[in-house]
């Protein structure tokens, strides 16, 4: 693990506060310390700024209102103060994390680009590194060289990875990695499976297949892990709700936490979903993959109050 | 929460029918939803916030006050004013007379670059051109892999190689296009975040290196707030000519958009509509500003019938149309044109507002079928003449096409209510609004004047 947070290491970055919730806070503060309806207006605003969403964010207003009356805070700054830990009370879910808990047959699935791939190298590395037995299914057998690109994380990983043909049945892909597992006597499946949106029937059905076919054969229980990107807009909250329609997910590891979108997207998933985020990647890199903390995602996503 | 704009004008303006006269402050609520529909949209913060000032101040000072339908007039404001605000009209990929010509594309992480080169590769191929794509991304795994395989697709060469730099790939890359007589380069660059200084001074070089006729930036449309970080830092460093929207093909509103073009002034030149390489279509900025507001595309709709209804029998229909003759047999042919343009689920899937039908509510794909097999169970004269159609001969039809009374009724009316209309379109007509006619012959088709509800 890198020696400093990754959320120190994100705001020693470039200039980009104004542009952050911090910022609006900061400008919101600067009106003054009354706690009048401009000022609510102004938090409800910054929330959806941050990608919170108009439900999420009316709520965690309304919440930060009673908060107010009921303990009297003096002034805005008050209010503002208790923002962080409003949010982390609101991401903290006690749930099970499908990676640490035992064997697991584990489905990585989202849609396009937001980091499956490198997510499922990432997670390998890390399980193996702490002595757990993993193997790795192929399962984008659509897009080009996704095939490739898994078997070079596998190397990194020092995991096997179980392939077929491009094009393949993913199903299948599924099936044969499973008895490659119970071959291996291995105790964590990662499948990688193609990106897809999640407004296309035909490919959440085969998605479905997939986890099907899993349930059937694998020897562990089966979970489905929902990949999401932190620079995705309301539309995440749509992606996520399809997916677990389709899937029944279990956990949402939270990708690219390293720039400078800090994934407020997740907070209107968990309250409406209860979907506990498990991981977050902060990088390209084989380590760039840190467990979720509540307290320091909400303190990223509000950023420096001046 | 409401699916688009006209839901929420409406319901705001609902709640002051009856008191007569707008005040400002109405408007003012108006604004409100203006606001929230834009930011549910992603669209960016400040954007949103200078769009409202200048639609208020034309809601104001326009007859929104006086309208009995101020909900559309707001509506249509909202709309100009977005469609004015996303770049007016279409824009083109100008390419210089240089050979090669060369275009580059950058963008984050994950939006879709390399299938965007491939997708743009063929289209340029398709008019004319012979790509030659550079894969400079040495970073992800496979990511020339990826780029080789659908360039293989398209029978276009690669240049790669592996674990060079990506500034000498790319000048590489356009002395082979040099060498092997291709007219165009396409570089494929890594995704990159708009704070990695590495990483974007790696941009700039292999931009300086080949001097590209064009900078694409790629935009993954579900990209929320964010997107103006990226899209400043971007043009600041990199300095792009106009932009690509990927995704568009699922449901996000793409609001990023319309902030990348607001704050970079960068145009937008096409948008990705699937996985697969002919999936990249030129951009329009009315659809764009009626799909982030939620409503639907319409023109989408009217140009897939505009080009399934083969024109023959569009002309000899609309000859019919204008003899004022429109029979049961005209109304077969025209169901018949409808069915061709595919599964009516496909259709509902334009229309604004049909997305709020429970799935199962949505289509009765067996209407159509039934309506036909209504049609085709009279006889000649029936259908040239449905005054005919008394109650035994409605039986007759009926058993013949295996449906009950009723529903030979409901069709007979239906009909019925089509040729009201289609007379009173003409009568439009000759008043003397000169529409532009092609093809189109269903009531509202006729023009290509789209209403707002
Ligand atoms: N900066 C950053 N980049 C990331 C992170 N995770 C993934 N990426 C990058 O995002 C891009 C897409 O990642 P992939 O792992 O290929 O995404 P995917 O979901 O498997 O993509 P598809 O299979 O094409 O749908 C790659 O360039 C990755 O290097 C992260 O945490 N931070
Ligand atoms: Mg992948």
């Amino acid at each position: 693990m890198s020696p400093t947070p990754w959320f120190k290491r994100i705001s020693d970055g470039l200039t980009r506060t104004r542009e952050q919730l911090g910022g609006h806070l900061n400008v919101l503060l600067r009106r003054g310390p009354q706690l009048d309806d401009e000022f609510w207006d102004g938090l409800e605003e910054a929330l959806i700024l941050a990608d919170m969403g108009g439900l999420a964010a009316s709520e965690m207003v309304e919440r930060l209102r009673k908060t107010a009356t009921r303990e009297a805070l003096p002034d805005a700054r008050a209010v503002v103060a208790r923002l962080v830990d409003e949010i982390a009370a609101q991401v903290t879910l006690e749930a099970e994390d499908p990676f640490a808990s035992g064997p697991a047959c584990v489905l990585m699935v989202g849609v396009n680009g937001t980091g499956k791939t490198t997510s499922v190298g990432k997670l390998a590395s890390a399980a193996s590194g702490a002595g757990r037995r993993v193997v790795i299914g192929s399962a984008d057998t659509f897009r080009a060289a996704a095939i490739e690109q898994l078997r070079v994380w596998g190397e990194r990983a020092g995991v096997p990875v179980v392939e077929r043909a491009h094009g393949a049945d993913p199903a299948a892909v599924v099936y044969d990695t499973i008895a490659e597992a119970r071959a291996r006597d291995a105790d964590l499946i990662i499948v990688d499976t193609a990106g897809r949106l999640h407004t296309s029937p035909d490919l959440m059905a085969e998605l479905q297949k997939v986890k099907r076919v899993a349930e059937r054969e694998s020897p562990f229980p089966v979970r489905s892990v929902l990949v999401i990107d932190a620079t995705t807009g309301q539309n995440g909250i749509v992606q996520a709700r399809e997916f677990h329609r389709a899937l029944d997910l279990d956990a949402v590891v939270l990708t690219k936490l390293d720039g400078t979108a800090k994934g407020g997207i997740v907070v209107a998933v968990v309250r409406e979903l209860g979907l506990p985020v498990i991981r977050v990647g902060v990088g390209e890199g084989i380590d760039d993959l840190e467990p979720f903390d509540p307290l320091d995602f909400a303190g990223a996503l509000v950023g420096d109050i001046s | 929460m409401f699916e688009n704009l006209t839901d929420r004008l409406q319901s705001v303006f609902s709640k002051l029918t009856g008191r007569g006269i707008l005040t400002e402050t109405d408007v003012d609520a108006a604004m409100r939803e203006v606001r929230m529909a834009l930011l549910e949209a992603d669209v960016d913060f400040k954007t949103v916030k200078s769009f409202v000032a200048a639609v208020r101040e034309r809601s104001v000072g326009q007859d929104v006050l006086k309208s009995l339908t101020p909900g559309q007039m707001v509506v249509k404001i909202v709309l100009e004013e977005l469609t004015a605000l996303m770049g007016g009209t279409e824009s083109r990929l100008v390419l210089s007379g240089r050979i090669p010509a060369v275009v580059m594309l950058v963008g984050l992480q994950g939006s879709g670059k390399t299938t965007a080169s491939a997708k743009l590769a063929r289209l340029l191929q398709q008019q004319g051109r012979s790509p030659l794509l550079v894969a400079c991304d040495v970073y992800r795994p496979a990511a020339a892999d990826q780029l080789e395989a659908l360039a293989a697709q398209l029978g276009v060469p690669v240049y790669r190689e592996d674990g060079g730099n990506p500034v000498e790939i790319a000048r590489e890359g356009v002395k082979q296009a040099v060498a092997t007589m291709r007219d165009l380069v396409i570089v494929d660059t890594a995704g990159r975040l708009h704070i990695d200084e590495a990483m974007m001074a790696e941009a700039a070089a292999i931009r300086d290196a080949v001097r590209p006729d064009q900078v694409l930036m790629v935009v993954d449309a579900m990209t929320g707030q964010d997107a103006v970080n990226a899209a400043k830092s971007f043009a600041e460093r990199v300095d792009f000519d106009g932009v690509i929207v990927t995704k568009l093909d699922g449901d996000a509103r793409g609001g990023a958009a319309l902030s990348v073009r607001s704050v970079t002034g960068r145009p937008i030149k096409f948008v990705g509509v699937g996985e697969k390489l002919d999936a990249l279509e030129p951009f329009h900025p009315e659809r764009m500003a009626k799909r982030i507001l939620g409503m639907g595309d319409v023109v989408s709709l009217i140009e897939k019938a505009q080009s399934t209804i083969d024109a023959d029998t569009a002309e000899q229909l609309e000859a019919r149309l204008r003899e004022g003759r429109f029979t049961l047999d005209d109304f077969l042919a025209q169901l018949q044109q409808v069915r061709k343009m595919g599964s009516l689920a496909d259709l509902m899937k334009m229309i604004p507002g049909a997305n709020k039908l429970p799935a199962d509510a949505q289509v009765d794909e067996g209407a159509l079928a039934r309506t036909e097999a209504i049609i085709r169970s009279m006889t000649p004269r029936e259908r040239d003449k449905p005054s005919l159609i008394n109650g035994s001969r409605r039986e007759r039809i009926a058993l013949g096409a295996g449906v009950s009374v009723y529903e030979v009724n409901q069709m007979l009316k239906q009909f019925a209510q089509a040729q009201k209309m289609i007379k009173q379109m003409q009568v439009a007509e000759r008043q003397g609004k000169k529409g532009r006619r092609r093809g189109g012959f269903f009531p509202g088709m006729r023009r290509r004047h789209i209403s707002y509800h």
